[in-house]
């Protein structure tokens, strides 16, 4: 279970996060929804402990993070695994290099053990062994977004995060990077944070969906607690009406 | 006038930040030199990329120095009929001065450009993020090799400058001019000591590990995206080049 307890940041002056409260479920995926620079990503990013948080606790297992440094916060990220918002592929390396980069760097697997695993997990996201030597700037973006999921997973995490997984792919691939989500989930039953504004698909992987807006959670519960949500800002935000409350 | 005074004194402490935030940088990047896991295979990639693809542009640099040199000495040699120690002028002048320093803003221009521009993209990707929520540092993966390559390419660079230049002194100055051999190499023999060199070494590694803290400085507190990137490239060839000349300064001060 992790707990975010009343979480503040400012930046410059300006509060992006103004006392978030919420839980996410062992095992479960809970997506957080909101419109573009509402703060969805910032809030992510202090859960992996790339921010830190004017005031406010962020609970694993019951520890605080916040307070976690140097070997106590590389063992945490050693539970975790991020799937960035461009794939954050490391440029100089290819593919094959890419996804075993986490175990060449965190174990002392055989080189002919990481092959197999980086085989595996290149099947698994229905890519072919001819993209193992291609580097990122060769891929196109869905290609990219499998390539950046299969080296998240290669470390089997316990918990993942997903910043916006789908921006600015078409909707077939949509569909199959959130069929990937699933599958993948469901293999291997991580607990797992989404931030998406993707709506209405991000309500057919989630477990449970929260609303971001304004710097604080408005809504939290099951996807159809959500869509029937009474809030007049979530029904508008699901809907995609222009400029919400704020017109 | 108020209103200058302030600018006057916002500058005056950014630059002291800067300069305290360079230095806790240095200090945090180097420290990691002596903790698992080591990278040679890493600090090699980077002597490559820094040192080996800069020889070409060095050896040119070094020869037209070295040519010009030669001409200009040899003239004014001559008016005192002093032409034979030619060498000797030669030698110094790019032992000292010339080869560390030009050599330093080579390496600035050439690889340090290259190292900002290749962090600050790291940075805006979110590939150093990415590093870091991997358990693994960015400073010891992606900075630490970049500047013990500066520290061990520039001074093998500015050596392979010397040793060109000189031998474009004696293509200008014996070939052309008709200045004896003998008295190029053995004038040349006479008059550098040990001082001369282990000066210009010293300089030398001074400004490898100057340029490539710079570049990886401003490449990774890079913000704003393309434009941030450009900025920060531009930023570390100005203070990298600046710097070069002000060390120069304070390190001829000590061997003076």
């Amino acid at each position: 279970m992790i707990q975010i307890i009343n979480l503040v940041k400012t930046f410059h002056g300006q509060t992006v996060l103004d006392g978030i409260n919420l839980e996410m479920p062992t095992g479960k995926i809970t997506v957080v929804i909101g419109k573009s620079g509402v703060g969805k990503s910032v809030l992510l990013k202090h859960i992996v402990g790339l921010l830190h948080p004017d005031s406010g606790q962020i609970l694993v297992d019951g520890e605080d993070i916040v307070q976690f440094k140097g070997r106590k916060l590389r063992d945490f990220r050693r539970r975790l695994a991020v799937l960035f918002q461009g794939g954050a592929l490391f440029d100089s390396l290819s593919v094959f290099e890419n996804i075993a980069f986490p175990l060449r760097e965190k174990t002392r697997l055989p080189e002919d053990e990481i092959a197999a695993r980086v085989r595996e997990r290149l099947a698994q996201m229905s890519l072919t062994e001819e993209v193992e030597t291609k580097f990122p700037d060769e891929l196109s973006g869905g290609m990219k977004k499998r390539v950046a999921l299969a080296r998240a997973m290669i470390q089997e995490p316990e918990i993942m995060f997903f910043d916006e997984p789908v921006t600015g792919l078409d909707p077939p691939m949509t569909n199959t990077v959130f069929h990937l989500i699933t599958k993948t989930h469901e293999a291997s039953g991580y607990t797992a944070l989404m931030v998406s504004h993707d709506i209405p698909e991000v309500f057919s992987v989630a477990h449970q969906v929260a609303m971001l807006h304004k710097g604080r959670i408005i809504a939290a519960g099951p996807p159809e607690e959500i869509q029937s949500h009474p809030d007049p800002v979530v029904q508008s935000f699901i809907r995609g009406e222009v400029d919400f409350l704020e017109a | 006038m108020a209103n200058l005074i302030r600018q006057l004194g916002i500058r005056s402490l950014n630059l002291v930040g800067q300069a305290g935030g360079m230095m806790i940088f240095l200090l945090e990047s180097l420290g990691l030199t002596f903790a698992p896991p080591f990278r040679p295979r890493r600090v090699l990639q980077e002597v490559y990329k820094i040192g080996v693809k800069s020889i070409l542009i060095v050896m040119l640099t070094g020869a037209f120095t070295g040519m010009v040199t030669a001409l200009q000495g040899y003239y004014t040699l001559r008016k005192y009929g002093s032409e034979g120690a030619l060498g000797a002028a030669v030698a110094l002048a790019l032992i000292r001065e010339m080869g560390p320093v030009l050599t330093g803003i080579m390496v600035s221009a050439r690889a340090g450009s290259a190292v900002t521009a290749e962090i600050g993209i790291m940075r805006i990707t979110e590939q150093l993020d990415a590093l870091d929520t991997m358990a693994v540092n960015p400073l010891q993966y992606v900075v630490m090799p970049k500047l013990l390559a500066g520290v061990i390419a520039v001074p093998l660079l500015t050596a392979i400058f010397d040793v060109v230049g000189i031998l474009g002194g004696y293509l200008v100055g014996v070939v052309l001019l008709g200045v004896s051999s003998g008295a190029y190499f053995s004038s040349m023999k006479a008059s550098v000591v040990a001082l001369d060199i282990n000066g210009g070494i010293v300089k030398s590694l001074v400004f490898g590990l100057t340029i490539i803290l710079v570049a990886c400085y401003k490449g990774y507190y890079t913000e704003h995206g393309a434009e941030g990137v450009s900025k920060a490239t531009n930023q570390t060839v100005v203070l990298s080049a600046v710097l070069v000349l002000a060390w120069d300064y304070v390190l001829t001060s000590f061997f003076m």
